[in-house]
């Protein structure tokens, strides 16, 4: 999961604004950002300018040309979902079919399983990603001992950098029947003896969530962190003098005070809800727990690229896409009616 | 700053912390001594961050008998040190174009650009694209399709924007073309933020394995350390059968597949370790600063 990184990508509107101000102050040192085209405008300006920039046409080129090919030409290939893509030949004689290839979705039931199955792992991974930073964040910003609190830090996101092939490796053999999580439960009697939970269609989601929670709280409690280390100090303070408890003074000033942090990553996250990707599911799923495992991703892949079914593996795509905006939609949307700004 | 009174809040929360970093720590440790210790011993049962009876066995299989696993590891630091400098130099110019609001399609090079990070074609589209381009079972494929992303070109560019453009001026007027004043002038100016994205690229291009399961998985050349060790995993879920020792001489009775997985894991893991203290440095500061500006 990258929620941190979607968290930033919001960030791309706001760099504008960073340094008119020093620019005014110090008129002989103008910043880049301040430079404006010397030359007076209209047609003729362009004409020079562009003459005068071969550099960097020649710089740019190569990296456009890289952008439609790459990000621009598979959006085109959307078309393929409204025909029946036959490889022999090109993507203009294709037969037309409509919206045929969505009907064959929303008539399989293998498709309601995967969204369920889709929806059910984004809805837990965000309740318990969420809780968990959030809890891990405001335990650790009480920790007085700066040394326990630095290297609890550092070690508690490591898990963010190592992939999920090394992670799910680990989960596997923390979760077999000679591994760690069986030899506890039996010592202290909560099991008679050990079960293979890899093997358990209901854990599976559970098992899913753990990871992703083992993975990655710590590296989402660094967003809530920064944010209350902002917190104004005087309101401890004052707290203090009217005798509130630490516990207190957690619920009331720290956790209101990140409330905005909160809601622009929730946010994000529910836009982000049907974009799960596959790599647990895949690396964790086996065949007796395919069922529960099958998520859109999966199905795309095993029906598009798998049976060679490329328009409907497409038409999922494009499925996935649309839900994915409506979903952001709603949320800005709420975002604005409840007054926490907008996202974009 | 005065001492104050530990209270049973602080004991609670010492522990709880403790508690963190073992259950972290844990699993790592785990895969480390399993990896170390004699196949046959560790079915038994009972290994925790010790090996019981201690070998080499597991990595010298890795790196003395079986080529595949060897070339995996090469592939995979090949891969890792050509993407991360591909990306460098096609995301650092790509940003300096954009930094140059005086270039005539700063506009539309920068709308081409962000547009990306809101629109994708998705699975299918992407892997016709590929097949299209002939890069299935070429080692172009695990370059080409993230040559440049988005959010790293500007957050590059958001640094170069920074910059004072004094140093550009003069070496303007004494002549120098875009080409050099970026090579000279901006590059090494800009080194910080290069280490940053080198880093962000270095790991997901040292982690990546689905690249090489959909598009060069009948390439045995073109197979990564990840992808070894996703082909265990899977192995392990699907059948008895081994994929790893099929053409490997097994040190006889020290090492199998799942000793070999855990090796596989501890090299894997390694040099996610020895760069993270500059991961943490400059990966943090980074995200901070981002998240407050949000």
């Amino acid at each position: 999961m990258s929620r941190i990184n979607n968290a930033a990508e919001a960030q791309p509107n706001l760099p504008e604004s960073n340094t008119p101000v020093h620019t005014k102050v110090k008129p002989g040192f103008p910043m880049r950002k301040g430079k404006k085209p010397s030359k007076k405008p209209g047609q003729k300006g362009f004409w020079n300018r562009m003459s005068k920039q071969k550099a960097l046409l020649l710089m740019s080129f190569p990296f456009v040309i890289w952008l439609v090919i790459f990000k621009y030409i598979p959006v085109a290939g959307w078309v393929m979902a409204f025909q029946d893509y036959k490889a022999q030949f090109s993507i203009f004689d294709q037969e037309w079919v409509g919206f045929k290839h969505f009907k064959d979705l929303f008539n399989e039931p293998m498709f309601y399983r995967a969204l369920e199955n889709t929806l059910g792992m984004g809805i837990l991974s965000l309740v318990f990603g969420t809780l968990f930073a959030i809890a891990f964040a405001l335990l650790l910003n009480e920790v007085r001992f700066l040394t326990l609190k630095k290297w609890t830090q550092t070690i508690s996101y490591l898990p963010h950098f190592v992939s999920w092939v090394i992670v799910a490796n680990i989960v596997i053999t923390m979760l077999s029947p000679e591994g760690i999580v069986n030899n506890l439960l039996v010592s202290i009697g909560l099991l008679d003896s050990p079960i293979n939970f890899m093997a358990k269609p209901d854990m599976f989601w559970g098992i899913v969530t753990a990871a992703d929670v083992w993975k990655e709280t710590g590296w989402n409690a660094i967003i809530y962190l920064a944010a209350m280390a902002g917190v104004d100090p005087q309101l401890y303070e004052a707290a203090k003098v009217d005798g509130a408890s630490r516990w207190r003074q957690m619920w009331h000033i720290t956790l209101p005070s990140i409330r905005p942090v909160i809601i622009v990553l929730l946010i994000l996250n529910i836009g982000n809800l049907i974009n799960i990707g596959f790599e647990k599911q895949m690396l964790l799923g086996n065949n007796i727990v395919a069922e529960k495992a099958l998520v859109i991703d999966l199905y795309a892949l095993d029906y598009g690229i798998g049976m060679f079914r490329y328009s409907f593996g497409t038409a999922i795509g494009i499925f996935k896409s649309v839900i994915s905006i409506i979903l952001i939609l709603i949320c800005n949307g709420f975002a604005k009616r409840i007054g926490e700004g907008r996202v974009f | 700053m005065k001492k104050r009174k530990w209270t049973t809040f602080d004991i609670f929360l010492t522990l709880f912390m403790l508690f963190v970093v073992v259950i972290t720590l844990y699993p790592f440790l785990n895969i480390l001594a399993i990896s170390l210790n004699n196949a046959v011993d560790t079915a038994k049962g009972g290994i925790h961050i010790w090996p019981r009876d201690f070998t080499y066995a597991n990595y010298q299989e890795i790196f003395g008998s079986n080529d595949r696993l060897l070339q995996a590891f090469f592939m995979s630091i090949l891969r890792t040190i050509v993407g991360t400098i591909a990306g460098i130099i096609a995301s650092t110019m790509l940003a300096y174009v954009l930094s140059r609001r005086d270039f005539v399609f700063n506009g539309l090079v920068g709308f081409l650009l962000v547009l990306t990070m809101f629109i994708s074609g998705g699975l299918i589209p992407e892997y016709m694209l590929i097949r299209q381009l002939g890069l299935i079972n070429d080692f172009g494929v695990y370059i080409w399709p993230m040559l440049i992303s988005a959010f790293n070109v500007i957050i590059i560019r958001s640094f170069m924007d920074n910059l004072p453009s004094a140093l550009e001026e003069s070496a303007k007027m004494d002549g120098a073309n875009d080409f050099t004043i970026f090579t000279r002038i901006i590059v090494p100016l800009c080194l910080p933020v290069i280490a940053t994205i080198a880093l962000f690229l270095a790991v997901m291009q040292w982690n990546s394995w689905f690249d090489t399961y959909l598009y060069a998985r009948s390439n045995e050349t073109l197979t990564t350390l990840q992808f070894e060790l996703m082909k265990i995993l899977d192995n392990a879920n699907i059948s008895s059968g081994d994929i790893t020792s099929q053409n490997a001489e097994i040190v006889a009775g020290q090492t199998n597949p799942q000793s070999i997985k855990m090796a596989i894991t501890i090299i894997a893991t390694v040099p996610i370790l020895m760069i993270y203290p500059f991961l943490q440095k400059y990966f943090v500061t980074g995200l901070t600063l981002g998240a407050v500006k949000s």
